[in-house]
């Protein structure tokens, strides 16, 4: 009834389905080896974009809130989960070894082994207190979902509650991801500085099995995180609450009038979107390996609104559209996949001019393709706005009062 | 009178500029007003103080029978009172078809979480018709606003204003950019509406005003120059000084 009602919900999915699937036949767990173990991890990884491309579209595309800053919620669910990956492996390398020795360790002693382990690249040798629960899966689950949302809600409490909007909302997006990502390259914050975490795609008590498998497993939970996430915004996004953010987008102070605590709407947006970020990092990340403050940077969530805007906003399936294709062409061209052209004399590498190409394919489909690649789905499928010739939307002759008082 | 709003003593102060100077105002549970006075006279900013978008730098603004202070709430909690307000130019939400404008602003719970799990009920359903019915509309119920005509928004927005059961609505210019036709509909519209409740109108059209035949506050330089019918108005020296002689 449901999917009746949102006929694309049906399509998405079973491409979903369909992606997934093919992944699986073809992957190198399966034997045939027709799809690399690490190119699997990076079709895993764009799932986990395109998670994000959702929770971004929501805020802006249906909100109107131009977040520049979701790849903090993003690193954040990846440092979290990254925390209990590094914790626990290391432990499970360090406990027998103490355990080999005459006196049973005590738990401080396992715990302070594990540190000098984990810290002793930033040269020191305590657990720092945020690394309380590290030790817990349930617990660090936990936090991949509150962290982010906490910071969200705080960020987005003071940030609404002042009434700000637009651009000025979008800049202090970037100053919280640029603030955040600064402090995590200090070695105090507790998160080995630019480091980062590493060794992530080792999961602990899983040795035995080997990457093609754990990378299989990871595209079939980021397919499923995708999928409930694209279920659940396509529910949020369809019924009245939809129309009220969309509302909210497109004339705020209007929605105000009409008695909704506009201020609530945008925080409970984004901090649920906030939310999705963190979950979609904390999927991401034990595929990538590796995280480091760096992932954190203003760019990376500029790149994520790009996308947005190429996949076509305001559409969830567009965001999607839009995150799997450019980072999908952005991992080719930037891998050194596309061959060098020499024209002139001069060699264009693709590595280095490929973001000069997206930059450029930025501005185009803004002022060309205001709907991205989604509107060119809808020339394919031949749906288009009604054409009202020439007339304009708005007001008709008749009503100008000019002419009545001519009369 | 039984009076439902009451403001005394308001003033407010932009840059120096006394946009409002010690006025006040009172109507009653169900009452049409009409309200003029040359641009520059405060009638937005009145309005705006009323329904929470300024804060006045004194003064009272008491509403409803226990007198409630609107002064303090946010604009939401005032719309939640029951004060609608219609903006000049048609704010509508375009994007949107004419159904789900009215829907969003039927009576019902505002928050986010009720709106998540709202369903629409048969007898909300009813009355966004009999609404579509009574504004004109009930063939573009499935059109987007955004393609109605300029008449149409205003009168799908005097709808959404109807669909909030507001106990005061305040209505700003609702006649600008008619057709004469669409200003007769718009004017018995209004007429009915008042039967129930309270509404103000501010408006520049004495012909309209006229039509509307109704109570008149005319407003000079932040306060009340005059108060009382068309007629009355229309023949004081002070109002056709600074008004009408123009």
């Amino acid at each position: 009834m449901f999917l009746r009602r949102h006929p694309h919900l049906l399509v998405f999915l079973s491409l979903l389905a369909l992606f997934t699937l093919g992944v699986t036949l073809l992957s190198e767990a399966m034997g045939t080896g027709a799809l690399t173990t690490s190119f699997t991890k990076i079709l895993g990884q764009t799932l986990c974009l395109c998670l994000i491309a959702i929770a971004m579209d929501l805020v802006w595309g249906f909100a109107g809130i131009l977040s520049l800053g979701h790849f903090a919620f993003f690193g954040l669910g990846g440092y979290m989960i990254g925390m209990w990956l590094m914790y626990e492996r290391t432990r499970l390398i360090v406990e027998p070894s103490l355990l080999a020795q005459a006196l049973p360790p005590t738990a401080q002693e396992v715990q302070d082994a594990i540190a000098a382990q984990i810290f002793g690249v930033v040269g020191a040798s305590e657990l720092p207190a945020i690394w309380t629960f590290a030790g817990s899966l349930p617990a660090q689950l936990a936090l991949v979902v509150l962290v982010p949302g906490l910071l969200a809600l705080v960020f987005g409490w003071l940030a609404f509650r002042s009434r700000v909007t637009g651009v000025y909302l979008s800049i202090l997006t970037q100053a919280m991801t640029l603030a955040l990502a600064l402090y995590l390259f200090q070695n105090e914050s507790g998160l080995r500085g630019n480091n980062g975490l590493s060794g992530l795609q080792n999961i602990p008590h899983a040795s035995n099995v080997s990457q093609a498998w754990i990378s299989l497993w990871f595209v079939w939970g980021s397919a499923l995180a995708l999928a409930i996430g694209y279920v659940l915004a396509t529910w949020i996004v369809s019924g009245k609450f939809g129309s009220v953010i969309r509302g909210i987008r497109d004339d705020e102070a209007r929605v105000r009038f009409l008695g909704y605590p506009v201020e609530t709407y945008k925080l409970f947006v984004f901090t649920l979107s906030a939310v999705m970020a963190g979950i979609a990092g904390a999927l991401y990340y034990p595929q990538a390996g590796i995280i480091n403050p760096a992932e954190l940077a203003p760019v990376a969530s500029i790149y994520l609104a790009v996308w947005v805007a190429i996949g076509g906003r305001g559409r969830l399936w567009g965001a999607v559209l839009g995150a799997a294709s450019v980072s999908l062409v952005s991992n080719w061209f930037s891998g050194g996949g596309a061959p060098d052209v020499t024209i002139l004399g001069y060699t264009i590498a693709w590595v280095s001019w490929w973001q000069v190409m997206l930059g450029l394919g930025f501005v185009l489909v803004t002022i060309f393709a205001p709907k991205g690649l989604s509107g060119l789905v809808d020339l394919m499928l031949v749906r288009r706005d009604p054409s009202r010739g020439d007339a304009a939307v708005g007001r008709d002759d008749g009503s100008l009062r000019d002419a009545e008082e001519a009369r | 009178m039984n009076t439902l709003l009451e403001v005394s003593g308001v003033s407010k102060t932009f840059d120096g500029f006394k946009a409002i100077n010690n006025l006040s105002f009172a109507i009653g549970q169900a009452e049409l007003r009409a309200v003029i006075g040359p641009n520059g006279a405060g009638k937005t900013t009145f309005m705006d103080i009323v329904t929470g978008k300024t804060r006045p730098d004194e003064g009272t603004v008491r509403w409803g029978d226990l007198g409630t202070s609107l002064t303090r709430m946010s604009e939401a909690r005032i719309a939640r009172e029951g004060i609608g307000r219609k903006f000049q130019r048609p704010t509508v939400f375009e994007d949107q078809s004419v159904e789900e404008n009215l829907v969003m602003a039927l009576r019902n719970r505002r928050g986010p979480i009720p709106a998540l799990f709202y369903r629409r009920s048969d007898a909300d359903m009813d009355r966004v018709r009999e609404l579509a019915a009574q504004i004109g509309l009930k063939a573009e119920l499935a059109r987007r606003a955004g393609e109605l005509s300029h008449g149409q928004k205003q009168w799908l927005e005097i709808g959404m204003l109807l669909a909030q059961e507001p106990r005061l609505l305040l209505v700003d210019e609702p006649a600008a950019g008619m057709t004469l036709d669409e200003r007769q509909h718009t004017t018995n519209l209004l007429k009915e509406v008042a039967k129930t409740r309270a509404v103000v109108v501010v408006e520049h059209d004495m012909d309209f005003v006229r039509r509307l035949d109704c109570r008149v506050t005319v407003l000079h330089e932040g306060s009340v120059l005059a108060e009382g019918s068309i007629d009355h108005v229309t023949r004081n020296p002070r109002v056709i000084d600074v008004y009408l002689g123009r």
